[in-house]
């Protein structure tokens, strides 16, 4: 499985110069979501895809990057560019933290699930009624426009830190595939028991996991708040933040490099042709974030990558035996 | 004297309420405990249940407590098809994709009526809506009395359907061993599905006895849904008693909560019980090792 990998690794380089050939703010509008997309999806692809830990709550960890990055850098003045590192250490803190408790008590499956979107739930509602999150009214990150600020004139400027970001987390994601702590991982997400047999160190192997996911989710969040100047409790500890990013590895392949990519490509290419069919009336967006889960469950469980294995498997014609 | 004024009808209420909760609870308690499925759209079912009710009342003319014999039926058929035709379909059985379905179909739900009827907060008025009872210088709603009585009744009556029929005996024993029962001649898919429409016209029960004294609202979904898994997970998940003492402690937390902590943290306590029994003892207060 090393081809995917590297194909991974020469598409994000050949989307680098993508600012210098498209113009249009709409084009890098949609290339932005989706690389922040992609990212959020490679972040649970590495706990629930390669760990098979399958959380509901990623926006604990989203959010908690996001406010960190906006409350650090307007209460306490520090730079927003160190807040990116910080928001990525706070949010695999609160990974560290949900991971440690529920792995810890051997929280398997839909327990584990309904855990982690607790933890979103409560941290939702703790947004909510403390002060410095300006609570229900939002949170707002000042204009100042200007490079050193992680605020671009040109929508350019995002791209390309999105495409670094992305092209880390794709990183992250193919050193699993290729490394000692990546096939244990795997191994856990196989069978626990077995793998402990084996004198895998189950419980860290998962922390450790779960706490580069939540790292990666922390990134996005700075992202987000830097790229929409905007946060309240519903944006960053929402459900939908937890729905996207399961869906977009769902939809590209679970458990794969290039999945999370595929899937944040189809996803939004989807998003803007309903927005523009529905006009983007309330809900109807999510919705359909909803049925596609259930087609995607039902006639395509490995997800868009495995089409091109189908297709092959599918032409009957000069094949060996193989099942 | 004063503290216990202000204390006794917000236990009442909150036994009340949780007489309610029990009833959701023992739904998703139900379908948990035969098909194993953690139904995620039991929530948004309920918000749905609600809607069908309000309309009823609204359009119709149809007071929620006689409604009970159209939406109790009608959810029933609704959940036995979603069962049949959606959730073991497209989950092909693979236990951690049904959860993932369920979160779909919760999804839709969810988004289908905010984008039909809007975000607005619906209640109703019928006549005796503001009429109370005395027990002991606390007045309680009616409806409130209502639900809590009806709850209880709906709970008897689900306990003698398990325990007394034959389609009670053909679940309990799918409940215990798969196989088993289907080399006995059990129709298994026939009795899943059964199972789920019995454990989602719990839900249409509860609406019914839940509106005169509640609101339909797009969101009530996603506080049910925590709300009932809390309650099922206190109570040790399949647990039928369990499901009506954890109701209780839920109501009771929930409306303590908010008494002293604020309606917006008051919420929180429900979700702590939640983790906190998740974490230490997720068997719950009734449950059997897994």
């Amino acid at each position: 499985m090393k081809t995917p990998g590297l194909l991974a690794v020469a598409v994000l380089l050949a989307l680098a110069p993508l600012p210098l050939l498209v113009h249009s703010d709409f084009w890098l509008h949609f290339a932005i979501m989706t690389l922040y997309f992609s990212l959020l999806g490679q972040a649970w692809n590495l706990l629930g895809g390669y760990g098979g830990q399958r959380s509901f709550g990623h926006a604990a960890f989203f959010g908690t990057g996001a406010y960190a990055a906006a409350v650090l850098q307007v209460d306490l003045g520090i730079n927003p560019w160190a807040c990116l590192v910080l928001a990525g250490a706070f949010g695999a803190a609160a990974g560290a933290l949900v991971g440690a408790l529920s792995f810890r008590y051997d929280l398997r499956g839909s327990y584990f699930a309904l855990v982690t979107l607790a933890f979103a739930e409560v941290f939702r509602i703790v947004a909510d009624s403390v002060p410095f999150t300006g609570a229900g009214v939002g949170f707002q990150i000042p204009l100042r426009q200007a490079a050193v600020n992680f605020q671009f004139h040109e929508k350019a400027g995002f791209y390309a830190v999105i495409l670094a970001l992305t092209a880390l987390a794709t990183a992250l994601a193919w050193w699993i595939e290729n490394s000692r702590f990546g096939a244990e991982l795997v191994a856990v997400r196989e069978n626990e028991d077995a793998a402990r047999a084996l004198g895998i160190d189950v419980n860290r192997t998962k922390l450790w996991a779960i706490t580069l996911s939540g790292g990666l989710s922390g990134f996005a969040g700075s992202f987000y708040a830097q790229y929409f100047l905007y946060l309240d409790p519903r944006i960053a500890y929402g459900v939908e933040v937890s729905v996207t990013a399961l869906l977009v590895p769902l939809i590209g392949g679970v458990g794969t490099v290039l999945g999370p990519l595929v899937g944040a490509v189809a996803l939004r290419a989807l998003n803007e042709v309903s927005g523009t069919i529905t006009g983007g009336a309330p809900g109807l967006n999510l919705m359909l974030y909803g049925a596609l889960l259930i087609v995607i469950l039902a006639f395509l469980p490995d997800g868009l990558v495995s089409l091109g294995a189908r297709l092959r498997r599918a032409r009957p014609a000069g094949r060996l035996g193989h099942a | 004297m004063l503290e216990f004024q202000i204390l006794l009808p917000a236990i009442l209420n909150g036994l009340a309420t949780g007489a309610v909760y029990a009833l959701v609870a023992l739904g998703l308690t139900l379908i948990y405990g035969v098909l194993h499925i953690v139904n995620f759209a039991h929530g948004s079912l309920l918000m749905l249940a609600l809607y069908g009710v309000y309309f009823l009342y609204t359009l119709l003319g149809i007071d929620p407590y006689l409604a009970l014999p159209i939406v109790v039926p009608a959810m029933f058929a609704l959940g036995y098809a979603l069962q049949r035709a959606v959730i073991a379909t497209a989950s092909h059985g693979r236990e951690e994709n049904i959860l993932l379905v369920t979160l779909g179909l919760s999804i839709i739900i969810d988004n289908f009526a905010l984008y039909l009827w809007s975000a607005d907060t619906r209640t109703i008025n019928p006549s005796y809506a503001f009429s109370t009872v005395d027990f002991g210088g606390a007045f309680i709603a009616v409806p409130k009395v209502v639900s809590f009585v009806g709850a209880l009744v709906v709970t008897g009556l689900l306990w003698l359907l398990i325990q007394r029929t034959d389609l009670g005996k053909a679940i309990r024993a799918l409940a215990r061993e798969r196989q088993g029962a289907q080399l006995v001649g059990i129709d298994v898919d026939h009795i899943y599905a059964m199972s789920f429409g019995i454990g989602i016209a719990c839900v249409g029960a509860a609406a019914c006895l839940l509106l005169p004294s509640y609101y339909a609202h797009p969101g009530v979904g996603e506080n049910f849904v925590v709300i009932a898994f809390t309650v099922v997970v206190l109570g040790g998940m399949g647990s039928f008693a369990g499901a009506l003492v954890g109701g209780f402690v839920i109501g009771l937390t929930e409306s303590l909560g908010g008494l002293f902590l604020g309606e917006n943290l008051g919420k929180i306590g429900v979700f702590v019980i939640f983790i906190a029994i998740l974490l230490f003892r997720p068997t719950g207060l009734f449950g059997q090792r897994a």
